[in-house]
C-alpha cells in the first residue's frame, strides 16, 4: 500500500553534516528537531527520577510507623516529588518534545520562529534542573515545604527554599520563551493555504497552551521571587508578623497554578485529537468545537483558581463563584471528549498502541474530571480537602491525563522521530500493567481519603494499614509497567525494524515527509487545499507522491 | 496513483518561503510580534506586584498615606521626565537610522543611555538618603512602624528595585544596539533590531510611569 513506503535517497536530520559534529552537533544545534529530542532525554530522566521518589514514598507506606525513611525525609520527598513532576515533567513535557519536534513541520515550517531562542529556552529548562537538584544537596538540606511553597512556613523553613524557587522562576522564563515561540510561528509559518481552521487540532491545542503560558507564568515567577526576597531581607509581603497576608500569597500562586494544569492538560488533548481521526481512519468529529473549547479551556480556566482555597479563608461569595466556574470548565472538556467518541463511532477502528493510549486516557481522566467536580462542590470540598482523595484526584488528572498521554505521543510518533518501528505487543501489554498498577494505586486513594486519610503524611492509623498495602502494590505494578514500556522503546531504537513514511495512515503534514524527516523537513514549502483530517477526499494517502521528491 | 493529494508541491514561487530559512530568518513582523508578547509578560510580571500594592493599600489606606509624604518627589519627578526624554531620543534614533542617518542615530542612542544612567545615579541617591535615615527593610526604625508603613517600604524597594533592574537591562541592550550600528551589523535597510530594543525601552518607560504616581503623588 502506498502508506508503507520507506523513504530512501536522502539525508535525514540525525545524519546530515552541519557546521558543528559530535556533542556540539546536538548542544549547538538551532533544528527545532534535535531541540525536541534533546527535550526527550532530559524530560523522561526526569520523570525516572519523580517517579523513583514516589516509589520510594509508597514504600514507606507500606506499614505504619517508620519503614524505610523518618518524616522529614518523607516532607522532603513529595515535595520534590511534586516539583520535579510539575515543573520538569509535565509542564515542558508535550510542548517541548512534541511541539517542538512536530509543530513546524505540521504548519508546513522549516523551523520555528525564533530558532535561537528555542535553544536558550532548553537551556534554560536545563539550568533550571540543575539548581533543582542542586538545592538538594545545599547545606540548608532538601526542601519540605510541599510543591505549593505555601508561606509563612516557606519563609520559616531552615532548608534550601530560595535555590529552588530560582530553579522555578528560570524554569518559567523558560516556559515563557517557548510558549512565545509557538505563538509567533503559529501566526506566521503556516504554510500558504493553511487557514486557523485548515490548521491540525494538535497546533489549536499548542497555541490555547502558549497563551496560557506567556499570561499565567509571569504572575508566579514574581510571587515566588518575593518569597525568595521575603526570606532574604525580610520586606514583609507574606509575612503575618510584619503585616503581610498569606492569603494573598495563595491567591497569586493559584491565578497562576490553575491555568498551569490547563498548561499541562491542554497539549495532550491536542494529541488525543491527533491520534483518534488517524486509528479511526475518519475525519475528526466537530473539529471547530474541539479547536474553539481548547481556546474557551483556556479562557475559563483562569477564573477558577480559588477552589484551591475553598478552606482557607474566602468570603462565601467568593466561594461560590469559584465553585461555579470550576463547573463550568466542565463543559468545554466534556466537548471534547464527546466529540472523540462521536469521531470512533462508525470509524473502522484499528487498535494500535496509541490508540489504546487513548482509551486509557479517556477513561483515566474522565474518573479525575468526575472526580474534580466532587472537590468543586463546597460542601464535599470540606470533608475531603487536604486528604488522599485529592491526591487520588491529580494524579488521575495529571498522570493519567498528561502523563499517559506523553507515553501516547511518544508511541504514535516515534516511527517518526527515530525512523524505527517497536514491538506493538509488549507496548500494549506494559500499557495494561501500567493501568492496572494505576487503579490499584490511585483508586485505593480515593477511598482512604474519603475515610479521612490526610495527604502528606508518613504514618498512618491501623484502620487504614490494608489500602495502604494494596497502593503501594500497585505502585509496583506501574513502575514495573513504566519501565517495560520505555525499555520496549530502548530496544526498537537499536534492533527496530524501518520504519515507513506514513505507518498509521496519517493524514497531517508530519506523515507526508520522510521517517526521520530531513533537516528542511521539506522539500519545498507545501500549499494547502484543504483541512486537516480529510479522509473522504484523499482515501489513499499521498505517501507516494511525496516519495517522488525524495527519488 | 493519487491526483487529490491533500498537499500538492507546486513549483510556484511560495509565499514567505524566504522567511523561513534557518539562519538568515527574517521577519520583522515575528520579530515584532514576539517583542510585544514578551512586553505583555513583563506587564504582567509587574501587574503581580502591582495587585498586591492594590491590596496592602486597600488594607492600610492611612499608613500608605503618611508613608508616601517621606518620599522624595522632586527627585522623583525629575527621574519621570529624565526617562520620557529618553523615551523621545530612543524614537528619534530609530527614526534617524530609517532616514538613513547612522552618526545621528548613534549620538541619540548614546544619548538615551546616559539618561538611564542619570536615572540610575538619582535613584542611588534616593535609596541612600532613605537609608541613611534608618528606612529599609529589617532597620530597627522601620520595624517599630506599623505594619502598613512597613508594607509600603517594602513595596517601594521591591517594585522600583525591579523596575531599577530593568533599567539595567535597558541599559546593556541599548549599548549593543549602539555596537551593531558602528560595526554596521544593524543598518538602515535591516533596523528591527534597533526597533525592537526600543519597544523594550518604552516598556521600562511606561512601568515608570505607573511606579510614580503609586508611589510618590497619591498621598
Ligand atoms: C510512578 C509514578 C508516581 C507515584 C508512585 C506517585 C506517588 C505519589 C505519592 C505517594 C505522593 C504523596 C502523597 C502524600 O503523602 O501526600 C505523591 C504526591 C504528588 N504527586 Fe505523584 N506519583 C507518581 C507520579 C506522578 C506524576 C506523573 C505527577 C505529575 C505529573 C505527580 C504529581 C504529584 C504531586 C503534584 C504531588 C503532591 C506533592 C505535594 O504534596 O506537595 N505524581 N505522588
Amino acid at each position: 500500500m502506498a502508506n508503507h513506503v520507506i523513504a530512501e535517497n536522502y539525508v535525514d536530520f540525525y545524519k546530515e553534516k552541519g557546521k558543528h559534529t559530535g556533542l556540539g552537533a546536538w548542544l549547538l544545534t538551532t533544528d527545532h528537531k534535535r531541540i525536541g529530542i534533546m527535550y526527550l532525554v532530559a524530560i523522561v530522566t526526569f520523570f525516572l527520577v519523580g517517579a523513583t521518589l514516589g516509589f520510594l514514598m509508597r514504600l514507606e507506606m507500606l506499614s505504619r510507623g517508620r519503614t524505610i525513611m523518618d518524616p522529614q525525609t518523607y516532607n522532603s520527598l513529595f515535595t520534590l516529588h511534586g516539583l520535579i513532576m510539575i515543573f520538569l515533567f509535565i509542564i515542558p513535557g508535550i510542548p517541548g518534545v512534541f511541539g517542538n519536534f512536530f509543530l513546524p513541520i505540521m504548519l508546513g515550517a522549516k523551523d520555528v520562529a525564533f530558532p535561537r531562542l528555542n535553544l536558550l529556552s532548553w537551556y534554560l529548562y536545563i539550568s533550571g534542573g540543575l539548581f533543582a537538584v542542586v538545592s538538594v544537596f545545599l547545606k540548608g538540606g532538601p526542601i519540605d515545604t510541599g510543591w505549593t511553597f505555601y508561606v509563612p512556613y516557606s519563609i520559616r523553613t531552615g532548608t534550601d527554599v530560595s535555590w529552588m524557587i530560582l530553579a522555578a522562576f528560570i524554569l518559567g522564563l523558560s516556559s515563557i520563551i517557548t510558549g512565545l515561540n509557538f505563538i509567533t510561528t503559529i501566526h506566521r509559518l503556516r504554510a500558504p493555504g493553511m487557514g486557523w481552521f485548515k490548521m491540525p487540532l494538535f497546533a489549536w491545542a499548542l497555541y490555547a497552551t502558549a497563551w496560557i503560558q506567556l499570561i499565567a507564568t509571569p504572575v508566579v515567577g514574581i510571587t515566588l521571587a518575593l518569597v525568595a526576597v521575603e526570606r532574604l531581607i525580610g520586606i514583609g509581603l507574606f509575612d503575618p508578623s510584619l503585616g503581610g497576608d498569606p492569603i494573598l500569597y495563595q491567591h497569586l500562586f493559584w491565578i497562576y497554578a490553575h491555568p498551569a494544569v490547563y498548561i499541562m492538560i491542554l497539549p495532550a488533548m491536542g494529541v488525543v485529537s491527533e491520534i483518534i481521526p488517524t486509528f479511526a481512519h475518519r475525519t475528526i468529529f466537530g473539529y471547530k468545537a474541539i479547536a474553539i473549547s481548547s481556546l474557551a479551556i483556556a479562557f475559563v480556566g483562569y477564573f477558577v483558581w480559588g477552589h484551591h482555597m475553598f478552606s482557607s479563608g474566602m468570603s462565601d461569595t467568593a466561594r461560590w463563584i469559584f465553585s461555579l466556574t470550576t463547573f463550568l470548565v466542565a463543559l468545554p472538556s466534556g466537548v471534547k471528549v464527546f466529540n472523540w467518541v462521536a469521531t470512533l463511532y462508525k470509524g473502522s477502528i484499528e487498535l494500535g498502541t496509541p490508540l489504546l493510549f487513548c482509551m486509557a486516557f479517556i477513561f483515566l481522566f474522565s474518573i479525575g474530571g468526575l472526580t474534580g467536580l466532587v472537590l468543586g462542590a463546597l460542601a464535599t470540598d470540606i470533608h475531603l480537602t487536604d486528604t488522599y482523595f485529592v491526591v487520588a484526584h491529580f494524579h488521575f488528572v495529571v498522570f493519567g491525563g498528561g502523563g499517559f498521554i506523553f507515553f501516547g505521543a511518544l508511541h504514535y510518533w516515534f516511527p517518526k522521530m527515530f525512523g524505527k518501528t517497536y514491538n506493538e505487543k509488549v507496548s500494549k501489554a506494559a500499557l495494561g500493567t501500567m493501568v492496572i498498577g494505576f487503579m490499584l494505586l490511585y483508586f485505593t486513594m480515593f477511598i482512604l481519603g474519603y475515610e479521612g486519610m490526610p495527604r502528606r503524611y508518613y504514618d498512618y492509623l491501623p484502620q487504614f494499614a490494608t489500602l495502604h498495602i494494596v497502593a503501594t502494590v500497585g505502585s509496583w505494578i506501574l513502575v514495573g509497567g513504566i519501565l517495560v514500556m520505555i525499555g520496549n522503546l530502548l530496544v526498537a531504537l537499536k534492533k527496530g525494524k524501518k520504519a515507513s513514511m506514513n505507518p498509521w495512515g496519517g493524514r497531517t503534514l508530519e506523515w507526508t515527509v520522510p521517517s526521520p524527516p530531513p533537516v528542511e523537513n521539506f522539500e519545498e514549502i507545501p500549499v494547502i487545499t484543504h483541512g486537516p483530517y480529510d479522509y473522504e477526499y484523499n482515501i489513499n494517502g499521498d505517501s507516494d507522491k511525496m516519495e517522488e521528491n525524495y527519488h | 496513483m493519487n491526483k487529490s493529494a491533500e498537499t500538492i508541491m507546486t513549483d510556484k514561487p511560495v509565499i514567505d518561503q524566504h522567511l523561513q530559512g534557518e539562519h538568515e530568518h527574517k521577519d520583522p513582523v515575528g520579530a515584532k510580534m514576539g517583542m510585544w508578547l514578551f512586553l505583555m509578560t513583563e506587564l504582567l510580571l509587574f501587574g503581580g506586584m502591582f495587585l498586591i500594592y492594590g491590596t496592602y493599600r486597600y488594607m492600610n489606606p492611612e499608613a500608605f498615606h503618611s508613608a508616601a509624604q517621606e518620599l522624595n518627589t522632586i527627585i522623583g519627578t525629575f527621574n519621570t521626565i529624565i526617562l520620557l526624554t529618553s523615551s523621545l531620543t530612543v524614537a528619534l534614533s530609530i527614526t534617524a537610522l530609517q532616514k538613513g542617518n547612522r552618526t545621528l542615530s548613534v549620538l541619540l542612542l548614546a544619548i538615551t543611555i546616559a539618561f538611564a544612567f542619570w536615572f540610575l545615579i538619582n535613584k542611588y541617591f534616593e535609596w541612600s538618603h532613605e537609608i541613611h535615615n534608618g528606612i529599609y527593610p529589617g532597620s530597627s526604625e522601620l520595624t517599630n512602624r506599623t505594619n502598613g508603613e512597613i508594607l509600603f517600604f517594602g513595596l517601594y524597594y521591591v517594585m522600583t528595585g525591579v523596575h531599577g533592574i530593568h533599567v539595567i537591562i535597558g541599559i546593556v541592550i541599548l549599548s549593543f544596539m549602539l555596537a551593531f550600528i558602528v560595526k554596521n551589523k544593524v543598518t538602515p535597510e535591516n533596523y528591527i533590531r534597533l526597533e525592537i530594543s526600543g519597544l523594550y525601552w518604552h516598556l521600562v518607560d511606561i512601568i515608570w510611569i505607573f511606579l510614580f504616581p503609586l508611589f510618590y503623588l497619591l498621598r
